[in-house]
């Protein structure tokens, strides 16, 4: 294995017991994660991003949420088989992750200084209060709280919406994390509270030297901010690539849609004011009644019959570009790269 | 002549304090704010949360009473009309929400939201009301059978069309847009979008469009209105404010966005610090806190919206333009 790839997820599939019966929330999906790099995880609501990345802090609900399939490879060994008491050692200490919604992920009941205070107990037993408080406080500061010491004893509720983001990415650090998890860190806040988290993101993962996969919905973010990206539609991986190409050369028909639905800001842009914007055909489809074949195919404007009977694997079409349709093959007339 | 008239509005809510709730100052929502909407086109409110732009929507439709100034709608004060006035002025004048899980009856099938209003209006005698509802559904995207559906059967995207259906189910004149779209994903987003331009294009309607996404106002106004703290700042044709942005604060908000197009080199400023109370707004230029270019002026007097370029109808209100 390469020794740059830190985190390996490999054809991991969830599925979900509901009342409709077993449904796939996840589907093979695979992707690695290079040292030092923010991946970003995109989709649309329901594509199975989260459940992605509750599969590697292996936080998925029991028991109706279960990995069926793959495996997640970290440090050389399989998270997946970890025992819970080995896992609790690693959640939070070395994979770390924050949540979209920072009022629902804090305690109300107890203060910051406590909820911080609990990371370095759990994780560095050895450290004494004076310790703690003492790094609680640099942590804080490193978020670019104001008045570290004030805010330790100040409850959720007394902070903004940004600042508890800020409390959630300190805790999350606090233990020098290898791979910090952002779901949706910035959804719930301001496009200006939105650009400060998102610095101090990349700022903090430069410093730290970790890697971060940031899963988002919104595409700009991944263009301004990760270096690599994983698009997914309907619980599958449909492209991967490095950011640039992704969005100079967006290949699976899926990612073209959405990239060309999105209302452009600036003129140069394709879409002029006041006029029809490019849609895509149809629905997502519902988890318990997805399309045979590829999971694109009844929305898709170039499918043939293939795409409605074989699932389309993962292809390389260059060096970090990936993906999985039948079409782009076909396009390029070669199979060179399959 | 302008179709609605906004002149020095205010809404203040009061907050109680303590056991007797004596009242401890306002939240200063909307603080003498001023502008027209035209015939026919779509003016794009925006602004972050907290900034009164809800607030506002709601007493343009006289949901909200004021506490000073007024608003016209086609020459009528809207805000000292009749019991039986309003009811007209609430056929004129239509909502369309931000969540569409939640403004919608889950106990009602669509015919029964849709139909409501024929009731209440009085309108269901003198029609067919199924083909009238089965019309509405075709124009806004939704199937015939659906009209015996309950809310929760439909995905966000079509609860919403369920949302516009009943707003421009009686032919109004003027619709004011809550959000209509931030609670969509963007495929579904751009769909919508599309519907609302091609209603606008049909039904002849103005729209009052509200929304916190730059990108999405731009595309669907002619106008746009910043807000900041309860206050407009900049009001401009929408190409003029993106291109020649006046005012400091639309400058941080229109870097603030992240562009879908990773060789997009532009310069980002941050803006430091938290957005201030607005029950407590800073004295001088609500946004001085906060702006790098702030000098002494800026703390001690505040701006008022003056117009820049008469052309273009670009209203500015900071110190630089003064």
């Amino acid at each position: 294995m390469d020794d740059q790839v830190l985190l390996n997820v490999k054809d991991v599939s969830v599925a979900f017991n509901t009342e409709a019966g077993k449904v796939h929330a996840v589907d093979h999906v695979r992707f690695e994660l290079k040292k030092g790099i923010i991946l970003g995880l995109v989709g649309e609501s329901g594509c199975g991003k989260s459940v992605t990345a509750l599969s590697v802090m292996r936080l998925l609900p029991k028991p109706s949420g279960q990995i069926i399939n793959g495996s997640i490879i970290f440090n050389n060994e399989n998270i997946l088989n970890f025992s819970p008491e080995k896992m609790t050692r690693i959640r939070g200490k070395k994979i770390s992750m924050i949540f979209q919604e920072p009022m629902t992920a804090l305690n109300p009941v107890h203060s910051i200084g406590k909820q911080i205070k609990e990371v370095y107990t759990l994780h560095f037993s050895e450290m004494n209060l004076k310790q703690i408080k003492q790094a609680s406080v640099e942590m804080l500061a490193k978020v670019e709280i104001a008045d570290p010491e004030k805010v330790l004893k100040l409850y959720p509720h007394q902070l903004s919406g940004g600042m508890r983001q800020r409390v959630m990415i300190a805790m999350a650090l606090a233990s020098r994390p290898e791979i910090l998890i952002a779901d949706e860190p910035t959804t719930a806040l301001d496009v200006t509270v939105q650009a400060q988290i998102l610095s101090l993101i990349k700022e903090l993962q430069n410093s730290f030297s970790m890697s971060v996969i940031l899963i988002t919905h919104d595409l700009g973010v991944i263009a301004e901010n990760c270096d690599e990206a994983v698009v997914m539609y309907a619980g599958r991986v449909v492209e991967k690539a490095c950011v640039k190409e992704l969005f100079k050369n967006p290949l699976h028909p899926y990612t073209k849609g959405l990239l060309n639905s999105i209302p452009s800001l600036e003129r140069k842009g394709k879409s002029k004011r006041k006029t029809q914007l490019p849609t895509i055909k149809g629905q997502v489809p519902s988890l318990e009644n997805m399309p045979k074949g590829c999971r694109f195919n009844p929305r898709c404007p170039v499918k043939t019959a293939i795409c409605e009977s074989h699932v389309p694997h993962e292809q390389k079409y260059s060096l970090n570009h990936s993906v999985a349709c039948h079409f782009v093959n076909n396009r390029e007339g070669n199979n060179a790269y399959s | 002549m302008p179709i609605l008239e906004v002149n020095n509005l205010k809404k203040y809510f009061p907050v109680y304090k303590g056991v007797f709730l004596r009242p401890k100052g306002f939240v200063y929502a909307v603080d003498d704010v001023s502008f027209t909407v035209k015939r026919g086109e779509t003016l794009g409110l925006v602004g972050e949360s907290g900034c009164g732009k809800t607030t506002l929507g709601r007493c343009l439709t006289a949901l909200y009473d004021k506490t000073d100034g007024n608003v016209h709608f086609c020459d009528q004060d809207i805000f000292s009309l009749s019991p039986k006035e309003l009811k007209t002025f609430r056929l004129r004048v239509q909502m369309i929400f931000q969540d569409p899980f939640e403004s919608l009856d889950a106990r009602q099938t669509v015919k029964e939201i849709l139909e409501e209003k024929y009731l209440i209006h009085k309108k269901h005698n003198r029609i067919n009301i199924d083909d009238e509802i089965a019309v509405l559904l075709e124009k806004v995207g939704l199937l015939n059978a659906d009209m015996s559906k309950y809310p929760h059967e439909f995905s966000g995207g079509q609860r919403q069309r369920v949302g516009i259906a009943r707003a421009i189910s009686l032919n109004p004149e003027l619709i004011v847009c809550d959000e209509p779209v931030s609670a969509l994903d963007v495929s579904v987003q751009s769909k919508i979008l599309n519907l609302l331009l091609k209603l606008q294009e049909e039904m002849k309607l103005t729209y009052v469009f509200i929304s916190h996404d730059l990108a999405v106002v731009k595309h669907i106004s002619d106008r746009i209105a910043v807000m900041y703290l309860g206050k407009i700042v900049e009001l401009a044709d929408a190409d003029s404010l993106y291109d020649k942005h006046l005012h400091p604060y639309t400058e941080a908000l229109l870097s603030a966005i992240p562009i879908p197009d990773p060789e997009t080199k532009k310069e980002r400023i941050i803006l430091k610090g938290e957005i201030p109370s607005i029950q407590n707004p800073p004295k001088g230029c609500r946004f001085h806190t906060r702006c790098r270019y702030s000098t002494d002026i800026c703390r001690k007097e505040e701006p008022v919206l003056l117009i820049n370029n008469r052309e273009k109808e670009h209203y500015v209100a900071c110190h630089q333009y003064g």
